[in-house]
């Protein structure tokens, strides 16, 4: 039986002067940034590095070029981001534009709604979000409530959106809505909104470990002109399924606890000795097989295919490997996790001790991820 | 697949179906030789897919074969296909003609003097049933493959938990062919972790497809048991396992055939280690009692994979060395060393 597809994808040899070009980049605009906060990686908020990146032509990689994009391979955009994880890089800024919406409009998008804001994204100057969740809706997202009713020009939008990633730094949002009440999956539609808009307020939420990545956004009848509608009314459900590919298998579905990873053999080499050797062995080889299989949904990605349960295959065994890590650090060393104080190990301890929970929630929770598998095993 | 792969999965799955059964297996664990099998396997060149052409083999790769080892670890084959196949590619690359009987590989402590072999090789599979046993012995210079012939060794029976012959071997003195090959003093013990991965990949595909078939059949609370979330769960868990080990043990391969894949053969013997020990418990979970039955076929691969885990290295051991050797690079070398292969 050949349930899931994970074909070999080897990275072509001419990414390797690029893979330079990066690191080079990353050692210079890194070195003082303490490692704790390269522990935030995807989630740290950098405006500043976002502008740098996008000066590189690192952001929008793929896209046309006149949509400020720069055509490169989805092997050279592989390259960049895996390099910016596992360096600990503040991608955050710029991350969800470059990885999903972006590509969402390019699918689904207006040739207005593409100028209006990619060429932005890809400068590094253009942060967006993504509005799914609701205080009623998480993991059973087609309950989701929040109205998009038509008037005169465009729609009326009503309703709270809940955990979005980066809404307070952003400039727009993509939001799921729903435009007909008594369709199910079919009501849902996607809209490309201003977060300036008049009756948006957004409210970040602090989280366990103290940081505000997340947000409530609430909508009271805020205007979206027809323009801003994406792809068609009703599709909404489909195209969100489209884009779930690219949200659910790259990188950083398995690199969110390198930093520690590498704490935690230098901590083992400084000690001596060979405790340890087998944990450290096991957890390469682990990482080093996620990568094989991240690179292969790249490559079909790239082919133009929709490896839609493959992507949930690396979310859902990323997300173990990752959560795995502090686990095996306290194991280990018995290290203390602190806040503010005890050196890099004990620090990025701290961080992801308090923060790899919401791994297997975010994107995604596992349960939903085990099945959208035992679905595509046949079993629902 | 390309086109050899193609053609190499239709002819072994075809042939495994055919002559691989419950039956054949039965009988083997009681001691009995499967020669039609073997004969099958032999007429059709599959125990020399790695021998070069010229050499009267079929000339593949690595990746070839890891549609053959697949298989034969998917049908539970009770045989020395591995054995013969990576024994084929030691002899070949080492300029030795591959002789015609069943050939098995040997690891232990072995003198060679004057192209005579002298030592004990324990725990050699189908050690009773070989004609010859291939086994790598460093000397001096370098390390060189050796071709032994079986019928002058002393033979002591075993088995592993999968029933299958794990003999000691005891040479003295025996004339054996020598040709000299560039590997490491393991690397007989590399390949065999290797060949072992694929077939322990084919053995995980197996228990997903068994398992999702049975849990679509078996009806309790008046529904499949299939359709209990708590089931789906396990499975969901139990797929994603064999699909890493698939990928881990065709990483390997495609790395052997670049060249030195020492690390990426480790990565495999770990990762398709830590998948069957999370499937086989959850494969059986899911059967419940009828599949801790030996009427019931399950344990055919399940017994298989707690014995082939342990095998040729466990995936402790490979863990130990992948570990000791990145510690000794340096944590801030172990991502330039990941992604510079």
């Amino acid at each position: 039986m050949q349930t899931f597809r994970f074909d070999l994808c080897e990275l072509p040899e001419e990414t390797r002067g690029l893979r330079e070009e990066v690191r080079a980049f990353l050692d210079e605009e890194l070195k003082h940034i303490p490692a704790v906060t390269r522990a935030q990686t995807w989630s740290g908020h950098d405006a500043a590095f976002s502008a740098k990146m996008g000066a590189r032509g690192w952001i929008g990689m793929r896209w046309p070029k006149k949509y400020g994009g720069h055509e490169r391979s989805a092997f050279d955009r592989y390259v960049v981001l895996e390099e910016l994880l596992a360096a600990g890089a503040p991608v955050g800024a710029h991350w969800i534009g470059d990885r999903q919406s972006g590509p969402l409009l390019l699918n689904f998008g207006t040739e207005e709604q593409r100028q209006l804001v990619l060429p932005k994204v890809a400068k590094g100057e253009c942060f967006l979000c993504i509005g799914m969740s609701e205080p009623d809706s998480g993991s059973d997202l087609a309950a989701t409530r929040t109205k998009a009713e038509k008037v005169e020009g465009g729609y009326r939008v009503n309703g709270t959106k809940l955990w979005t990633s980066g809404a307070n730094e952003a400039h727009y949002m993509i939001a799921l809505l729903r435009t007909d009440p008594e369709k199910k999956h079919d009501g849902l539609t996607q809209f490309l909104i201003d977060l300036k808009s008049p009756g948006i307020t957004i409210r970040p939420i602090m989280d366990l470990a103290g940081n505000s990545h997340f947000n409530e956004v609430v909508f009271v009848d805020v205007f979206v002109p027809d323009s801003m509608l994406v792809g068609s009314e009703g599709s909404g459900w489909k195209q969100v399924g489209a884009e779930l590919a690219f949200e659910r298998s790259g990188p950083e579905r398995y690199l969110s606890s390198y930093l520690l990873m590498k704490e935690l053999i230098r901590e083992l080499a400084k000690r001596g000795g060979d405790e340890g050797a087998k944990e450290v062995g096991r957890l390469i080889a682990h990482l080093v097989t996620l990568r094989q299989m991240s690179l292969s949904v790249a490559g079909m990605l790239d082919q133009g295919e929709n490896p839609a349960l493959e992507a949930s295959v690396v979310k859902d065994l990323g997300a173990v490997f990752e959560q795995d890590m502090p686990v095996k650090a306290h194991e280990l060393l018995g290290a203390e996790p602190t806040i503010g104080s005890g050196d890099d190990l004990h620090q990025v301890l701290g961080y992801l001790t308090q923060t790899v929970p919401s791994f297997s929630l975010r994107g995604g929770t596992r349960e939903i991820l085990r099945g959208i598998i035992a679905r595509g095993l046949g079993l629902r | 697949m390309n086109e050899v792969q193609t053609l190499l999965s239709d002819s072994v799955n075809r042939l495994l179906k055919d002559h691989a059964t419950k039956q054949v297996i039965v009988a083997a664990e009681q001691g009995e030789w499967p020669a039609a099998l073997w004969d099958a396997l032999v007429a059709n060149g599959l125990t020399r897919v790695l021998v070069p052409e010229e050499m009267d083999g079929a000339g593949a790769t690595w990746s070839d074969a890891y549609v053959v080892l697949k298989a034969a670890g998917e049908y539970a084959a009770p045989v020395p296909l591995a054995e013969a196949i990576v024994a084929g590619w030691l002899l070949s690359r080492a300029g030795i003609a591959v002789p015609e009987g069943i050939i098995t590989l040997m690891e232990g402590d072995f003198l060679l003097k004057e192209g005579r072999l002298t030592g004990k090789a324990i725990r050699v599979p189908f050690g009773r049933y070989a004609t010859h046993g291939v086994a790598l012995v460093k000397s001096g210079w370098g390390v060189e493959v050796v071709l032994a012939p079986l019928e002058y060794v002393r033979i002591e029976n075993d088995m592993n938990v999968a029933r299958e012959a794990r003999d000691t071997l005891t040479f003295e003195r025996v004339v054996a062919e020598t040709g000299w090959i560039e590997l490491p003093a393991n690397g007989l013990r590399l390949f065999g972790a290797m060949a072992r991965s694929v077939q322990m990949a084919g053995a995980l595909d197996y228990l997903t497809t068994q398992s999702v078939a049975y849990a679509n059949e078996r009806a309790q609370f008046g529904k499949p048991i299939g359709k209990f979330q708590a089931i789906q769960q396990q499975l969901a868990v139990l797929s994603t396992q064999s699909a890493a080990a698939g990928i881990a043990a065709a990483h390997a391969c495609a790395a052997a055939d670049k060249g030195e894949a020492a690390f990426e053969i480790a990565v495999a013997k770990v990762r398709t280690d830590d998948a069957s020990s999370i499937a086989t418990s959850i494969a059986h979970q899911v059967h419940g009692a009828i599949g801790f039955t030996y009427e019931h076929g399950l344990h055919f691969a399940t017994r298989r994979l707690w014995a082939w885990r342990a095998e040729f290295g466990s995936g402790a051991e490979w863990a130990g060395e992948l570990g000791r050797a990145a510690m000794e690079r340096g944590a801030d070398e172990l991502w330039p060393y990941v992604t510079g292969r």
